[in-house]
């Protein structure tokens, strides 16, 4: 009660220092309950959005008995304070994290790269409007697609047609351990289903750009390679963060082809995702301490890139 | 996917206008290359699909290549192999020489399938409408000029940047029994405990609120964009009309969301589809809880786990008709407005 009192009063004050009069503080007591109300509503919100974040980081902290014995959403109290899980969790994942890094980075940057000239090529052609269009239908289709559609034959294609193990000798030589063909198998995989996305953003990108400048430099007779590499490309640089931002956290956080190409947890070339996804669990019942630990492990780079470019990532969903 | 073809109307014209003086842009071309067989075929081709379009190949051609191979062409051979009867472990592969509908005369007749079909339906639909409407809801309290907006935005979306996998990991810890946020918040009220997860019967309602926290800052975003598009004036018309602020956007702003509502659904039932992720997580392994198998996890359940390739490809397939009977429509869609 005494909170929106305090308000109002601070409130007619100000009213009073203006020279509006009568009215108007009236008004505005109404509109400042209202508003009161709306930040209410949201901040109650945000306490949704964040609660099982906040519950998972204040678990992760707590000693096993601290777990079962204090709230879920309280912080950990002093003796129950434990950094071992995230220790622990770090020690199991750490390997994972560096694999998720090491197919992720590349795939999201071949795939934008791949995209941006694909839509570069698509948005100069002057086609007719059927073909461009059945065109178009075939890649937006291709995002869409659920990939249990085709995951039978990409295991197919990689166990037993397209064998890379042999290409990759260089890499076995330097002691690489063997296991990694899978990740290169991964890292081909999510590029080729990252390309329609990453084509469909960059294609409505590039039709709202000024196309007045790429057509002086036709006329000029610029070569469609010269014009992409002197002027598109350095236009592109927007999408291009809003792209790679949007494909990074999708194929780090992808567990579907991770776990049928890599098979095991307990491989080398494991990325963080599989093995998250059999932490904690053993026949003692589960560690909730260390699965939080680790989920929030995993998380934190696409937290990160998300918190820092939170603008581009709500873009590449946008559009 | 909002808007992905909106294209501008310049851009439309000019389409047309190369459709016209196309006989005069191969002219010109012609006077350019070399006559002979490239030259000829070059040209037909143009003339067939359109000005520069072998000039642009080199630059659309990798990606198409790669996407039909990766995309359309595994489709393809998950459908052969649907045919077969492939499974086992062995490298010794699938017979194609023996084709026949068995696997999906059996699909239609397993318990497991038609269980997984219902399941999927509930989800995609109820995570769907849900998710719609409370994006919506979102979208119109952010909309109403309020300050830190975008803080507020940044963490209402927050958790669409997290994994699957790490979500699942939180929620099975909200909706544990003993000592999960859910039941001890329904405790003060005097309310369960309730076994979220166990409970067959409200397992999949758990999972869509689940993913529901998860996505609807998705669907708040495509909505932002759809109120932002709409002129001030509409407002103000509405507000002079003396309508209340509930009328004003039930009758005036959200019938004009339609666009918004319906890439938004899109994107969200495909979502639903491949929840596979997130129920794997749950579970650590192939059996999601009782009451929430839904196609995709018997799909992979089906193939990877018992090996029988064949029968996982035909349930794939029925997935894929299912995906298609959703995005087929919004492409036609698309392409009468004029958006493709």
């Amino acid at each position: 009660m005494t909170k929106p009192d305090l308000k109002d009063d601070s409130n007619d004050e100000r009213s009073k220092g203006t020279a509006d009069g009568g009215r108007l503080p009236r008004l505005r007591k109404r509109f400042d309950y209202h508003r009161l109300g709306l930040y209410a509503v949201l901040l109650g919100i945000v306490a949704f959005y964040l609660a099982p974040i906040e519950a998972g980081l204040v678990t992760s902290l707590k000693t096993r008995t601290g777990v079962i014995e204090t709230l879920p959403m309280s912080p950990p109290i002093y003796g129950e304070f434990s950094t071992a899980s995230w220790i622990a969790a770090f020690d199991t994942l750490s390997r994972g994290l560096l694999n998720s890094a090491l197919y992720a980075v590349p795939a999201t940057v071949i795939s934008a790269f791949i995209g941006s000239v694909a839509a570069y090529g698509l948005t100069q052609a002057n086609w007719k409007r059927r073909y461009k269009a059945t065109f178009l239908a075939l890649f937006v289709a291709g995002i869409f697609i659920p990939y249990q559609a085709v995951l039978v034959p990409v295991t197919r294609f990689w166990s037993n047609y397209a064998q890379i193990e042999g290409l990759l000798t260089p890499l076995w030589l330097l002691g690489v351990d063997r296991d990694y063909t899978d990740l290169v198998e991964l890292m081909i995989t999510s590029i080729a289903y990252g390309i329609p996305i990453c084509t469909i953003l960059f294609r409505s990108y590039y039709k709202n750009m000024n196309i007045e400048m790429i057509e002086a430099a036709r006329l000029d007779g610029a070569s469609l390679r010269r014009i992409y590499r002197r002027i598109v490309l350095p236009l592109s640089t927007p999408m291009f963060a809003v792209v790679l931002i949007y494909q990074f956290t999708q194929i780090w956080n992808d567990l579907l082809f991770a776990l049928v190409l890599i098979q095991s947890t307990s491989s080398d070339a494991a990325p963080a995702v599989l093995i998250l996804s059999g932490l904690g669990v053993s026949q003692e019942g589960m560690n909730f301490s260390l699965q939080m630990a680790g989920a929030l492990i995993t998380a934190l780079p696409t937290i990160a890139v998300y918190v820092m470019f939170s603008e581009e990532f709500s873009e590449g969903l946008a559009t | 996917m909002r808007d992905i073809f909106a294209r501008r109307k310049s851009d439309d014209e000019s389409t047309d206008r190369s459709d016209e003086t196309r006989a005069d842009g191969g002219v010109a071309r012609a006077g350019r290359e070399k006559p002979g067989v490239v030259g000829r075929t070059r040209r037909a081709l143009d003339r067939r699909f359109g000005e520069d379009f072998v000039e642009s190949a080199p630059f659309w051609f990798p990606a198409f290549l790669l996407m039909a191979l990766f995309v359309y062409g595994a489709i393809l051979w998950n459908l052969v192999i649907s045919l077969t009867d492939y499974e086992g472990f062995g490298l010794a592969g699938p017979d194609y020489s023996n084709l026949d509908f068995e696997m999906y005369v059996r699909a239609f007749n397993d318990s497991n399938v038609i269980n997984a079909s219902i399941n999927t339906f509930v989800l995609v639909i109820g995570f769907t409408l849900t998710t719609l409407v409370v994006g919506l809801l979102l979208a119109l309290l952010v909309d109403r000029g309020i300050r830190f907006e975008n803080t507020f935005r940044t963490i209402y979306l927050l958790p669409m940047s997290l994994s699957f996998v790490v979500t699942a990991q939180f929620w099975l810890w909200m909706y544990n029994y003993d000592n999960g946020v859910v039941n001890i918040v329904l405790g003060t009220i005097g309310l369960g405990p309730i076994d979220w997860l166990g409970n067959q019967s409200i397992v999949l309602w758990a999972v869509i609120f689940a993913l529901t926290w998860q996505f609807s800052g998705y669907a708040m975003v495509v909505y932002l964009a759809g109120l932002r598009a709409i002129p001030d004036d509409n407002y103000e018309a509405a507000m002079v009309d003396g309508a209340s602020t509930v009328k004003m956007y039930w009758r005036v702003i959200i019938p004009q969301l339609k666009g918004a509502t319906i890439s938004a659904s899109v994107v969200l039932m495909v979502f639903a589809l491949k929840a596979f992720d997130f129920l794997y997580a749950l579970v650590s392994g192939y059996r999601p809880p009782a009451g929430t198998d839904i196609l995709a996890t018997l799909m992979v359940r089906e193939a990877y786990q018992n090996t029988n390739w064949a029968y996982g490809s035909t349930i794939a397939i029925i997935l894929f008709v299912m995906a298609l009977l959703i995005i087929g429509p919004y492409l036609i869609y698309q392409f009468r407005r004029d958006n493709l």
